[in-house]
């Protein structure tokens, strides 16, 4: 087995020059074809000119690019170089640009960043805001990629690279999520590519489709870092062309005969809503062997309406698996068995959220809930379910989930603290909530107030300190949470805020606008609802904080 | 195609299928996307609305908060291609 995830792109690139690495869809359709001599070509010139600007081993390098080409090569160039790369969410239209440079410049000051990549245009402004930090600016145009032929350079040798060496890190979205950049060893991350793809039973038949962002673990490792390892062409497209375009999904996976694709549960739901059925006229979806669910809360029921909607088109039922997986464990925990439709588990309803049991209940009993089974560990990892104390519960009892395994995270980059309080004695304490039953996994909340839309982390203290800072909004008197959306297939995030004075209706949706509005810029979430509400109508608990919990409750109750 | 009957039905829509509070005034000139009443998600389902209920195709190229933030921006485009097919 190879040392390092370098190893087997240089070999391949010796041994089968002209394998088909990767298709790339760019958001005007146009498609290029890169093969296994020409992506190692175009990482050896992102190592290089990170080489030219006293870039070396165990320097951080974060990525500031959209998606597109570039930012493939120069994750893997600053690999070649020993160096560690962090892909950072690009900018969108809707995020206020002074504010994000600004997020740009505190990750490079909190993480010690060595060198920002990032497109020309890009340049000045970030210079300017990193000067005084030893941080220096790439820019794309300055790396010669005009010069690559192709052509496997026999000169170039990658660095000595050690299993135990941190490949590269992975940061959650957010002021909070910054500050905690799991930090993957080489290791790590090759012993998941074996046991994920024993698990998946991967092999040299496959296509990988992916329309997922690489900033997040699920897009990053399982559409784009495990096919290149093992050797497994990925067709990959835009994130934001897929979400403008859904059916762009469905034409890859015929056009390339797709065997794989990773989606979160709200894509089901969106490319059902999305995707026109004359846009599916002549589609082929049989070779599609399995559409993985994974990343937030899998829904029966988007499930079955994915299932209703393509199955015309050749969408097999057993395609419909499942995963459940965090960064921190590079990527997946368990899986479903491939060619078999995950499981599902009806339970009593008020016994798994009262009781904390999962009893099995009939599939038409009133009150009966059915929750998804995410399948079996994969090999190498081990689940076990414990309660507030940290002991160990029985099959079917709820708890917290916890693991350990081979692909681990190493630590939270440079944060001792919360790297202690997260592993305890070698187990990763994940703050998913869930149960075991025959060996399978079920996942059925969060421990912690973690809000997931549409496959994205969101912390609530974020959101709260924004809120925070509204003028008409009490200061310290917001709340935050999650609240399921059916119709989208995920959560949709919810403010509760209480308002500093009693406000004239017009003055209250001013202040509504105005808080969106800067949400938005900061964070990219559109809130779902925001409720401006008298003092005193928060509930605290005896410590005198806003529990969220309580108050999720007392909201549902009082406006759903 | 009659500007206010497109307007009437897109407002309709847009409060039943992309938002949650279904007395929310929006305003016509209101940003919709750009301000964070609702998501990215929507600006895919508002081409297939088009599609359905006025016959008009907005290429997925064009269906950017930049052309589509508004009510008017949308009554305009969904009435301008419209005259044009007819």
């Amino acid at each position: 087995m190879s040392e390092s995830l370098i190893q087997p792109i240089i070999q391949r690139a010796h041994t089968q020059p002209d394998h088909l690495t990767l298709v790339f869809i760019e958001e005007n359709g146009d498609r290029e074809d890169i093969n296994a001599a020409q992506f190692h070509a175009k990482a050896v010139a992102f190592a290089r000119a990170l080489q030219a600007i006293d870039i070396g081993a165990d320097d951080l390098v974060v990525l500031v690019l959209r998606h597109s080409q570039v930012l493939l090569s120069a994750f893997w160039g600053a690999m070649y170089l020993g160096a560690i790369p962090s892909i950072f969410p690009f900018l969108t239209e809707k995020l206020d640009p002074d504010l994000y440079m600004e997020r740009v410049r505190l990750l490079v000051a909190h993480s010690d960043m060595r060198a920002v990549i990032t497109f020309p245009e890009f340049k000045p402004k970030l210079e300017k805001l990193l000067a005084g930090l030893d941080c220096r600016v790439l820019s794309t145009d300055e790396v010669p990629m005009g010069e690559v032929t192709g052509d496997v350079d026999p000169a170039w040798s990658a660095a000595e690279i050690s299993g135990e060496k941190i490949a590269f890190l992975q940061h959650s979205s957010g002021t909070t999520g910054l500050q905690k950049g799991v930090a993957l060893s080489h290791r790590a991350v090759l012993n998941q590519v074996e046991s994920y793809g024993d698990a998946i039973q991967l092999d040299g038949d496959d296509v990988v489709v992916s329309w997922l962002p690489l900033y997040h673990d699920m897009g990053l490792i399982a559409g784009f870092v495990m096919p290149i390892v093992a050797g497994v062409p990925v067709v990959m497209m835009s994130p934001f062309h897929w979400v403008r375009d859904p059916k762009i999904l469905f034409q890859a996976i015929d056009q390339y005969r797709g065997t794989l694709c990773w989606l979160p549960n709200f894509a089901y739901n969106h490319c059902v809503r999305a995707v026109r059925l004359r846009d599916l006229e002549g589609v082929d979806l049989s070779h599609w062997r399995a559409a993985i669910n994974c990343s937030e809360p899998v829904r029966l029921d988007s499930h079955q309406r994915f299932l209703e909607r393509f199955a015309p088109y050749g969408f097999r039922e057993t395609a419909l698996t499942t995963c459940y997986a965090m960064a921190e464990n590079t990527l997946a925990v368990t899986q479903s068995t491939i060619g078999e439709q995950a499981p599902v588990d009806w339970v009593d309803r008020t016994a798994l959220q009262e009781e904390r049991r999962a009893i099995p209940a009939q599939g038409d009993a009133p009150g009966a809930l059915p929750v998804v089974s995410c399948g079996y560990p994969v090999s190498g990892c081990e689940v076990a379910i414990v309660d507030e104390e940290g002991h160990r519960l029985a099959d079917r009892q709820v708890g917290e989930i916890i693991l350990r395994s081979n692909c681990m995270l190493t630590e939270y980059y440079a944060r001792p603290t919360i790297t202690a309080e997260a592993i305890r004695d070698g187990w990763y304490y994940s703050g998913d909530m869930g149960y075991i039953a025959d060996g399978q996994v079920y996942v059925s909340g969060r421990k912690n107030d973690l809000i997931i839309v549409s496959g994205k982390n969101i912390y609530p203290q974020d959101l709260e300190a924004i809120a925070n800072t509204q003028p008409g909004v009490h200061p310290g008197r917001a709340v935050a949470f999650g609240v399921s959306d059916e119709r989208l297939g995920t959560e949709g995030t919810v403010m509760v805020c209480e308002m500093e004075n009693a406000y004239q209706p017009e003055e209250k949706l001013a202040i509504e606008r105005e808080l969106r509005r800067r949400v938005v810029q900061q964070m990219d979430v559109a809130l779902a609802d925001v409720r401006l509400v008298e003092r005193k109508w928060l509930i605290k608990t005896s410590s005198g904080k806003i529990g969220r919990p309580d108050n999720r409750r007392k909201y549902l109750q009082e406006f759903r | 195609m009659d500007p206010n009957e497109v307007r009437n039905s897109l407002r309709a829509f847009v409060l039943k299928e992309l938002l949650n509070n279904p007395s929310y005034p929006i305003e016509d000139d209101e940003p919709l996307i750009t301000s964070g009443l609702v998501d990215s998600l929507s600006l895919a389902l508002i081409g297939v609305f088009a599609e359905e209920s006025f016959g008009v195709y907005i290429p997925d190229t064009d269906l950017t908060a930049e052309n589509l933030d508004t009510l008017n921006q949308m009554v305009d485009r969904i009435v301008s291609d419209g005259n044009r097919e007819t």
